[in-house]
């Protein structure tokens, strides 16, 4: 069973015109959200992608875009509010702080 | 940059990058462990780049009991592995090198799949912080991995250039920068640990379902401990406001003032609030699934009216429609509250998701649970 979060929010983007086709992102993506057709990856499902940036950092031709981010509310309000909070070590995929670029 | 040494009895890795600390704060994780007297340590490897230390695939008592540790949050922060190159049973020039982060808790739920296996086990320091949460931070990376290569003299070790990731690795790692970097080609393994040896015996090839992390509802309890624990300070602070509450209605009123009573209405006014917290803590991950909307905050709502519901069908006319009132107010905010904070635990959140559910519910719970506490205070003195 797969879990659905919230519809038509998620940052993720493609430039299908730079896709070599190397099958890459449905490797990496956790959340099943790419297909292949026609030597192409397709978004065939957007509103389960948790924008975990996998796919976009494992793009050979940078074809894909999406803002990399945890969903968390607890950073998200420590964020808010400028506080420093303890981070989740074993399974929140806690970032209380920024995430480099590649 | 210093080399490692494997030739010392310690192998506390040296290291002359700064040591970036996981959220601001917070210690840097250095490793505790004098690794030739590690309880996971079972001999030595003498290889031409220096011994290397052979791993237990089996956990034993001290690994279990340093695991029920980490889950209520005792020594969580420290419960790393010293970063470095490892061998699983009796590997040679040829044999697959698994690529993993210093977290004990991570590190102990890969090796116990491993028995029978002869394996390399390349350790980065992702400052002993799991894969995933590593990879999102980047100290799971693509520059982590090249190092580690580089310092280790992998290339020299092994006769192949194929580095196996955990697919959870994915959002820090490039796989071509790496190859790029460090010429070692990375494949990315099952999302779990256990499909290990079923993606080594496919010829590194991962099916569908080894591709999808599970939810299951024991992953979905693993974290109700420490949410738990977090949560005891905050609901001392209340229990302590509810006595003073009571404290000050029986002066107000002229009531003798005697303990026992008082610590006995404070007890029978908790037990809503403490419940609601259970509510949030477990029945909202148990039942996840199966609640309505998608929402995570939402889902704690439903919950949170149903026990305040619940409540006061099972104390009928024993409280005051004040009090009523800030059960309804104040019970659903907790529950809404807790389940909008598991977000954070969950497999499948995004962060554009959570920050539009936040912006909406937030603001509400202040709300509710604000009006929740005047109508609770003032159904003391009314």
């Amino acid at each position: 069973m797969k879990y659905r979060y919230l519809k038509n929010v998620v940052t993720l983007q493609m430039d299908q015109g730079k896709c070599s086709g190397c099958g890459m992102c449905l490797e990496v993506c956790p959340q099943q959200v790419f297909t292949y057709a026609e030597n192409v990856s397709w978004i065939t499902d957007r509103d389960a992608c948790m924008e975990c940036s996998a796919c976009a950092r494992n793009c050979p031709r940078q074809a894909i875009k999406v803002r990399q981010g945890v969903g968390c509310a607890y950073a998200v309000l420590m964020d808010r509010f400028k506080l420093k909070g303890i981070c989740c070590k074993d399974a929140c995929r806690c970032s209380l702080d920024n995430i480099p670029d590649p | 940059m210093s080399k490692a040494s494997h030739k010392g009895i310690k192998l506390q890795v040296v290291d002359d990058r700064p040591l970036t600390p996981c959220c601001p704060g917070e210690q840097p994780a250095v490793s505790p462990v004098n690794i030739s007297e590690a309880n996971w340590v079972v001999g030595q490897l003498e290889t031409n780049t220096g011994p290397v230390y052979r791993v237990a695939t089996a956990l034993d008592r001290s690994d279990l009991w340093g695991a029920v540790k980490a889950r209520w949050g005792v020594g969580r922060m420290n419960y790393t592995v010293p970063p470095g190159l490892y061998a699983i049973g009796a590997p040679d020039e040829n044999a697959a090198v698994l690529v993993s982060a210093n977290y004990k808790l991570s590190f102990d739920s890969l090796r116990r799949e491993l028995s029978g296996l002869n394996l390399w086990l390349l350790v980065l320091d992702t400052n002993g912080i799991n894969v995933w949460c590593a990879a999102g931070k980047g100290s799971f990376g693509t520059a982590e991995v090249a190092r580690m290569v580089g310092r280790t003299g992998l290339a020299r070790l092994v006769s192949h250039r194929t580095l196996i990731l955990p697919q959870l690795a994915a959002p820090g790692v490039a796989a071509h920068e790496v190859r790029r970097r460090c010429g070692f080609n990375v494949v990315y393994g099952p999302v779990r640990a256990a499909d290990l040896p079923a993606f080594l015996r496919a010829g590194n090839k991962a099916d569908a379902a080894m591709r999808r992390p599970s939810f299951t509802l024991r992953d979905r309890l693993v974290l109700t401990p420490l949410e738990l624990t977090s949560l005891i300070k905050p609901l001392s602070g209340f229990a302590l406001f509810l006595f003073l509450l009571n404290l000050s209605a029986a002066l107000l009123k002229g009531n003798p003032l005697a303990l026992l009573p008082l610590l006995g209405h404070t007890i029978d006014h908790l037990v809503p609030f403490v419940v609601a917290v259970l509510v949030g803590a477990v029945l909202v991950p148990a039942l996840l699934p199966y609640l309505p909307g998608r929402a995570l905050a939402w889902k704690g709502l439903v919950l949170g009216v149903l026990w305040a519901f619940a409540y006061t069908a099972l104390t009928p006319g024993a409280e005051s429609w004040l009090r009523n009132t800030a059960h309804f107010l104040i019970i659903p905010s907790i529950t809404a509250f807790i389940g909008l904070n598991f977000t954070g635990s969950t497999t499948y959140t995004s962060l554009s998701g959570v920050i539009k559910e936040t912006k909406i519910a937030f603001p509400l719970i202040a709300m509710a649970a604000g009006l929740g506490l005047i109508a609770l205070v003032a159904a003391y003195f009314v």
